[in-house]
C-alpha cells in the first residue's frame, strides 16, 4: 500500500514539473508585468523595485529565473505576493483550508443526498417517486452554479436567515468554538448547496444504475430466497456493492469541485484559492498565479489519491501492488 | 455495410430510435428555435444590442394593455411611462394614461445587415419613436434586455459550438496519432493529457485569459475565449479516442490500407476517426453545454465578453448585485436561458447515447 502510494507520488512528479513550466512560460507570456504599475506608484522608490528584480532574478534569462523559482519552491519559498506584500505561502495557507473547508460540505451533501435518492429511485424504479426524482436530477444537472448560488442569494436576501457572503461574522472572534463551527456552516451552507446541486443530479443517476444492476444480481435473488428482510437486502448486500464504483468516481469529482468552488468563492465572496486566483489574475502577481494553480493541482493529486486509497480499503477485491 | 435483417442501416435505426423518444425531439426542436432565433436576432429583436436610453434604467417588462383606460377594448398597446423617485430614492415607473403606443409589427428600427451580409432595418415588432418597449425589462442603462438576450445567444451558443468543433479536431486527431502509433508517442502524448487534466479546469481558464492582452479589441477576445475554451477541453476527449485506436488499429482493413501504401495520416482521418464517429457526436453533444458554461462563468467575472458586446454570462454578470436582483429581478433572465439551452442539450445528448449506443444503457 505504501509503496503504491510512493509510486503514484514519484509518478506524479514529472507532471507536476510540466505544468509548473506551462504555467511559468504563460506568465511570462501575459502583457506587462507587475513591475511596470509598481513603477507608476510614487509611493515606492526605483530602489525598491530593482531590489526586487534583482530578488527574482528578473533580469536574468527566463530559464534562470524558472529554475530559481523552482528551487525556491522546494524550499517551500513561494515566492513573494506583490500585490499584498507578504511571502506567497502566508496568503495561500489560509485559502488552501477555506477552499477544503467548502468542497468538504459540499462533497459530504452531495453524497448524502445523491445516495438516498439513488437508492430510492431504484427501488421505486418507473413509479411516480423515480420519475419525480430522474426529472428533478435532470434539471439539477443541467442548472449552472453560478445561477443557482445567486438565485439562493435573492432568496435568503429577502428572508435574511442566511448571511450572504464572506465566511465570518463580525463579531466571530466572541464565539466559542462550537459557536465558530455554526458561524462558519451559516456562512458556508449557499455556496456549497450551488455547488453540490448538479453533482446531486449526476451522482443520484449514477447510483440509480448501479442499484439497478446490482438488484439484478443473482446473490439478491438468493438473499431474497434464504428469507432475509428486504431492508437487509438492500442496504447491506446490495448498497455495499453498488457504492463501490462510485469510489473511482469521488477522484474524477475533485476536479469538477475544484473548479466550481472556484466560481462560487467568487460570486459569494467566499475567501478561498479561486477567488485568490482571480485577483491575483488581475493584478498580475506572478508568484501568486504559479502558486495558486499549483496548489489547485496539488489538491486535485491529492483528492485521486485518496479516492484510490479509500476504493482499495472498501473493496477487498482491489488490491495495489 | 451496416445494413440489419430489416434492410435498416444503423443511422436510419438510430433516426427511428432518437424520434421516439418525444421528450428529446421537443428538446431538439427548442435547441433548433433558440439558434434560429440567435441567427435572426436583428430582425427578431425590437433593438440593436447597444440601443440604449439611459432615462430607463431598470424599467420593468412593459406591459402590453388590449383595454385603454375607459375599458374601450382596441389593438395591443403600451402605455408611455415616466420615472419618478419614492421617499428613499427608490426608481418608480408610472404609466402615462395619455401616452399611447401601439404595437406595430414589421416597423423600421436601428439598422442592421441580415446574416451579416444584407442591409436591412426591418424589425418583426415595435413602437413608433418616443416611446420603447421592453418585453423583458430594461438593464442599467436602459437597454432591452429581450434584444441583448437574442444577441446575446449568438455570441453564447457560437462559443459553445466553435470551440467544441475546435477541440473536438484536436482531441481526435492527437488520440488518434496517440493510439495509432503506440509507444513512445503514445506515453509523451497522453502525458500532456494528463498534465491538462490534473490542472482544475477554471484555475487554468484563468491563467490562460490572463496572457491575453487588455488592449484586444472585443472581436479579438471573442476569438481568443474560443481559443482558451479549446485548449482547455481537448485532452479528455484524446484519451479516450486513443483508447478506441488502440483496438481499431489491429483491425484487418487498417492492414489493407498500410499494404496499399496510404499514409499514416490518411489511414488515421480517413479510415480510423470515421469508426469514432459515434462516440464523437454523442460527446460532441453533452460536451457543448460545458464550453457555454464556461463561456457563462468567465463574462460573470468579467473576464469574459465585454460590454456593450452581449452574451448571456455578460448579462448575468449584472445580477451579481444582490440589491439589483431585488429591484429589478427580470436581469436573473439569462441565467433560466443558460439553464433551458444546457438542459435541452443535455436530454438531446443522452437520447442520441440511446439510440446510437444501445450497449450503454
Amino acid at each position: 500500500m505504501l509503496r503504491y502510494i510512493l509510486k503514484r507520488l514519484i509518478t506524479t512528479l514529472p507532471l507536476l514539473l510540466g505544468m509548473s513550466l506551462i504555467l511559468f512560460a504563460l506568465m511570462k507570456m501575459t502583457p506587462g508585468n507587475y513591475f511596470d504599475s509598481l513603477k507608476l506608484n510614487p509611493q515606492i522608490s526605483p530602489e525598491t523595485i530593482d531590489r526586487y528584480i534583482k530578488l527574482y532574478q528578473l533580469d536574468k534569462p527566463l530559464l534562470v529565473q524558472y529554475f530559481s523559482w523552482l528551487t525556491n519552491i522546494l524550499h517551500l519559498e513561494f515566492g513573494y505576493s506583490f500585490f499584498y506584500n507578504i511571502p506567497v505561502a502566508n496568503v495561500i495557507g489560509g485559502r488552501i483550508w477555506n477552499t477544503f473547508i467548502l468542497s468538504f460540505v459540499s462533497l459530504i451533501l452531495t453524497w448524502g443526498v445523491a445516495i438516498p435518492l439513488g437508492i430510492c429511485a431504484a427501488i421505486y424504479r418507473n413509479k411516480f417517486a423515480d420519475r419525480l426524482i430522474q426529472f428533478l436530477s435532470y434539471v439539477a444537472l443541467s442548472s449552472p452554479s453560478f445561477f443557482i448560488a445567486m438565485l439562493l442569494l435573492y432568496f435568503v436576501s429577502q428572508s435574511g436567515f442566511l448571511p450572504l457572503g464572506g465566511m465570518h461574522s463580525a463579531n466571530y472572534e466572541e464565539f466559542n468554538w462550537i459557536g465558530r463551527f455554526f458561524d462558519v456552516l451559516r456562512h458556508v451552507a449557499i455556496p456549497a448547496i450551488a455547488l453540490s446541486i448538479a453533482s446531486i443530479g449526476a451522482l443520484q443517476r449514477i447510483m440509480r444504475g448501479n442499484m439497478l444492476e446490482v438488484l439484478g444480481q443473482q446473490y439478491i435473488l438468493t438473499a431474497r430466497a434464504k428469507g432475509l428482510p428486504e431492508q437487509r437486502v438492500i442496504y447491506v448486500h446490495a448498497l455495499r456493492n453498488a457504492i463501490n464504483p462510485l469510489i473511482t468516481l469521488l477522484g474524477y469529482e475533485f476536479s469538477g469541485l475544484l473548479s466550481g468552488a472556484a466560481l462560487l468563492e467568487i460570486i459569494c465572496s467566499w475567501p478561498g484559492l479561486g477567488a485568490l486566483m482571480l485577483t491575483a489574475v488581475q493584478s498580475k502577481d506572478i508568484y501568486l498565479v504559479m502558486a495558486t494553480s499549483l496548489m489547485g493541482s496539488v489538491l486535485l493529486i491529492m483528492g485521486n489519491l485518496l479516492a484510490d486509497i479509500l476504493l482499495v480499503r472498501l473493496d477487498p477485491r482491489i488490491r495495489y501492488e | 455495410m451496416n445494413k440489419s435483417a430489416l434492410g435498416l442501416s444503423q443511422w436510419e435505426r438510430a433516426l427511428t430510435q432518437f424520434c421516439a423518444n418525444r421528450f428529446a425531439v421537443v428538446c431538439l426542436i427548442i435547441l433548433a428555435l433558440i439558434h434560429g432565433a440567435a441567427i435572426f436576432a436583428d430582425f427578431l429583436a425590437p433593438y440593436s444590442f447597444s440601443n440604449e436610453d439611459r432615462t430607463f434604467s431598470y424599467a420593468p417588462p412593459s406591459k402590453i394593455h388590449f383595454i385603454d383606460e375607459n375599458g374601450q377594448w382596441r389593438a395591443p398597446f403600451i402605455y408611455g411611462r415616466k420615472i419618478t423617485f419614492d421617499q428613499y430614492h427608490k426608481r418608480e415607473y408610472l404609466d402615462q394614461v395619455e401616452q399611447k403606443y401601439s404595437l406595430r409589427f414589421f416597423v423600421k428600427g436601428d439598422a442592421y445587415k441580415i446574416l451579416w451580409m444584407v442591409p436591412c432595418s426591418w424589425h418583426l415588432f415595435g413602437v413608433k419613436e418616443g416611446g420603447r418597449i421592453y418585453l423583458c425589462g430594461a438593464d442599467s442603462r436602459g437597454r432591452d434586455l429581450f434584444s441583448r438576450l437574442l444577441h446575446g445567444a449568438r455570441i453564447s451558443l457560437s462559443i459553445g459550438i466553435v470551440g467544441v468543433l475546435i477541440s473536438f479536431s484536436i482531441g481526435l486527431l492527437v488520440g488518434g496519432i496517440a493510439g495509432y502509433y503506440g509507444g513512445k508517442v503514445d506515453d509523451i502524448l497522453m502525458r500532456v493529457c494528463e498534465m491538462f487534466m490534473l490542472f482544475p479546469g477554471f484555475y487554468l481558464l484563468l491563467a490562460l485569459r490572463a496572457v491575453v492582452p487588455a488592449s484586444f479589441t472585443s472581436v479579438q477576445v471573442y476569438v481568443s475565449i474560443i481559443i482558451i475554451l479549446s485548449f482547455i477541453g481537448w485532452a479528455s476527449l484524446a484519451r479516450v479516442i486513443r483508447g478506441m485506436c488502440l483496438s481499431l488499429k489491429e483491425r484487418e482493413y487498417v492492414l489493407a490500407a498500410k499494404t496499399m501504401g496510404l499514409s499514416d495520416l490518411t489511414i488515421i482521418i480517413r479510415h480510423i476517426l470515421p469508426h469514432t464517429l459515434s462516440y464523437s457526436l454523442i460527446a460532441v453533444m453533452l460536451s457543448i453545454p460545458g464550453y457555454i458554461l464556461a463561456e457563462s462563468s468567465l463574462s460573470l467575472i468579467g473576464l469574459g465578453i465585454q460590454d456593450p458586446y452581449a452574451s448571456w454570462g455578460n448579462l448575468l454578470s449584472e445580477a451579481m448585485g444582490i440589491v439589483k436582483i431585488k429591484f429589478a429581478p427580470w436581469i436573473l433572465l439569462p441565467g433560466f436561458f443558460i439553464l433551458v439551452t444546457v438542459m435541452c442539450f443535455n436530454i438531446v445528448g443522452d437520447a442520441l447515447r440511446d439510440a446510437l449506443d444501445p450497449k450503454s444503457s
